[in-house]
């Protein structure tokens, strides 16, 4: 039992289950909430699976076919993808259950099937180990993603998506342009190919500045975010949240990874890492007042969303020093922002579906009436806000121990900012949670099942506060952070 | 100058025209068809590049990637059509709707 374990290809299973699952999907349409549990389930897991083996074995590397880099396509996984496989399972699994209760069957037979699509896209791309099928796996992402916003239909939703596909298309062909323009330069795709060969060239400025704005771009960085709030908030709730948790943090583990591998050892000047730190702080800043000023829960969070996407820039320039701990702090910042914006829209979904709207303002006693949904809303803002004991609470203790040890005072303050706004935004839907809305409503009931999906991925986001040590020492399989070559 | 690189500024001439399309055009029909320019620029770039190699047999890896790219291209502009007629049905027009309910 133990050799099947350490031996099989988890990452075929990751990518080939969910691409099988959602094509059944179309074959049973009526089976499909069922299929769908079914298949999330079997690919967290394979997460499992593959976190078992890895330990035994160290990083994960597949020739697809037995072709093998140059010519054929690798799947490769590390610490840091790993990581990211079994948070996206884990986010997955809890929304698929609450999606499960959401959906009436005629969305279900739309929703399962791209969802699926989605997690295959998400999987794939978290084990590329070439930037070619990086693009492809960007694209398949998209088209499933913007499909998810539009099936809430009606002129929001269509309009979010369309300027959402719009952004992702553009966002993608400058990425396809530094790839051509560096397989010119140095005749790979391969990543680990590519970071042996690579060396300063007006290639390679070209390069980084297409994919870097590409990337950019796909993340939602201020002021590229334009897209994100309307795609975010008019979406179902599931969607958002797989959008809000997941999605946002594909193209930024690639830019991540692009970065520690291609780039970072070639850049010696300081103004990129400003510039990217410079755009982390604005971000931030810009972000969290403008979640303050909405009126709309939904358009709140998603400008959460920009404001935390922030943070993870505020790594670059603090990283030029130290850093395996600044990028140990982003991934911590990563998967516990995950958790905690997945639990936040799944609780503003409830809200929605108890209600019929998502006025902040008329928030009708909820904290009473659902005690669960509020306690999850709660909860996630803890670890959003970054107060102890959370994930997002490590995540920023370590970055703002790197500012403070490298005297970046700057950064240290948008940072504090940051989180006082949080707690601003947050406190000021609690607030109107507690109190009597003017205009009474007829609440509808909402289903136990999503309250709870709700609340557990918001306890996650908590518990993740005390587990920074196994979670970290699981990051360093691979040494994704080049930690050994900081060491002396 | 030679071929290969000629064809590659060409490529990179029409990315930035589909870019300065996709950003002066309301029209969501010229936006998408600005996009599909920019894909073929892309697509020449690497036609182009594969032919570096002089007298010998052009590189196959990039004309592997443009046959992806195009399958890409083609169910991208699919969704895009599709969305674009979902849109104009429910708003009467062909383009962004301004900013949401607010």
């Amino acid at each position: 039992m133990e050799t099947v374990v350490t031996e099989f290809s988890w990452g075929i299973a990751l990518i080939l289950l969910p691409l099988a699952g959602g094509m059944i999907c179309f074959l049973w349409p009526r089976r499909t909430q069922i299929l769908g549990l079914v298949t999330v389930f079997a690919v967290a897991l394979s997460v499992g699976g593959l976190a078992w083996q890895m330990l035994d074995k160290g990083v994960y590397r597949h020739a697809v076919g037995g072709w093998g880099a140059p010519l054929g396509i690798d799947l490769y996984a590390d610490g840091l993808s790993l990581l990211m496989l079994a948070t996206t399972a884990l986010v997955g699994f809890a929304i698929s259950v609450y999606s499960a209760a959401y959906f009436k069957q005629e969305d279900a037979i739309r929703f399962w099937p791209l969802w699926l699509f989605l997690l295959a896209a998400l999987n794939a791309l978290f084990l590329s180990g070439d930037i070619f099928n990086v693009y492809v796996t960007f694209e398949l992402m998209g088209l499933a993603a913007v499909s998810l916003v539009a099936l809430a239909g009606g002129r929001d939703a269509l309009g979010g998506a369309m300027r959402y596909l719009l952004a992702a298309l553009l966002g993608s062909l400058a990425y396809l342009l530094g790839v051509a323009l560096l397989y010119h330069g140095f005749g790979t795709v391969d990543i680990a190919l590519l970071s042996e060969r690579v060396e300063p060239s007006p290639v390679v400025w070209a390069a980084l500045g297409l994919m870097g704005a590409g990337l950019l771009l796909k993340t939602a960085v201020f002021p590229l975010h334009f897209w994100l709030p309307p795609a975010h908030a008019s979406a179902p709730a599931p969607v958002s949240a797989l959008l809000s948790a997941l999605v946002v943090k594909a193209s930024f583990y690639i830019l991540l990874r692009l970065w520690l591998e291609v780039f970072e050892p070639l850049i010696s000047s300081e103004g990129v890492y400003t510039l990217l730190g410079l755009i982390g702080a604005m971000a931030v800043l810009w972000g969290s007042i403008q979640a303050l000023r909405q009126t709309r829960l939904k358009l709140l969070i998603a400008y959460s969303t920009v404001a935390q996407i922030g943070y993870l820039f505020l790594a670059f320039p603090l990283a030029v020093a130290v850093g395996s701990t600044a990028w140990s702090a982003v991934a911590y910042l990563a998967i516990s922002h995950a958790l905690a914006k997945a639990a936040m829209f799944l609780a503003a979904g409830n809200l929605v579906r108890f209600g019929g709207h998502d006025r902040i303002a008329d928030l009708d006693r909820v904290v009473q009436r659902l005690p669960l949904t509020a306690a999850a809303f709660a909860l996630a803002g803890v670890s959003i806000m970054g107060l102890p004991p959370s994930g997002g609470f490590i995540g920023k203790w370590l970055m703002l121990e790197v500012a403070l040890t490298q005297g970046r005072w700057d950064l240290v303050v948008v940072m504090l900012l940051g989180g006082l706004l949080a707690a601003a935004y947050v406190f000021k839907v609690l607030g109107y949670a507690f109190t009597q809305a003017e205009v009474a409503h007829e609440p509808k009931t909402v289903p136990a099942s999503m309250e709870w999906a709700a609340l557990l991925l918001a306890l996650a986001a908590v518990l993740m506060g005390f587990l920074a040590v196994p979670v970290l020492s699981l990051v360093d399989i691979g040494d994704p952070f080049g930690l050994s070559e900081v060491r002396p | 100058m030679s071929a290969p690189f000629f064809y590659a500024l060409v490529g990179i001439g029409l990315f930035s025209l589909g870019l300065y399309g996709l950003i002066v055009h309301a029209h969501l029909l010229r936006k998408i068809l600005a996009l599909n320019i920019m894909g073929s620029g892309i697509f020449l770039v690497l036609v182009a590049l594969a032919k570096r190699t002089g007298e010998a047999p052009p590189d196959a890896v990039p004309h592997a990637m443009v046959i992806t790219g195009v399958v890409v291209a083609v169910s991208a502009t699919a969704l895009a059509l599709t969305l674009m007629l979902k849109l104009t049905a429910e708003t009467g027009r062909a383009e962004l709707p301004e900013k949401g309910r607010e």
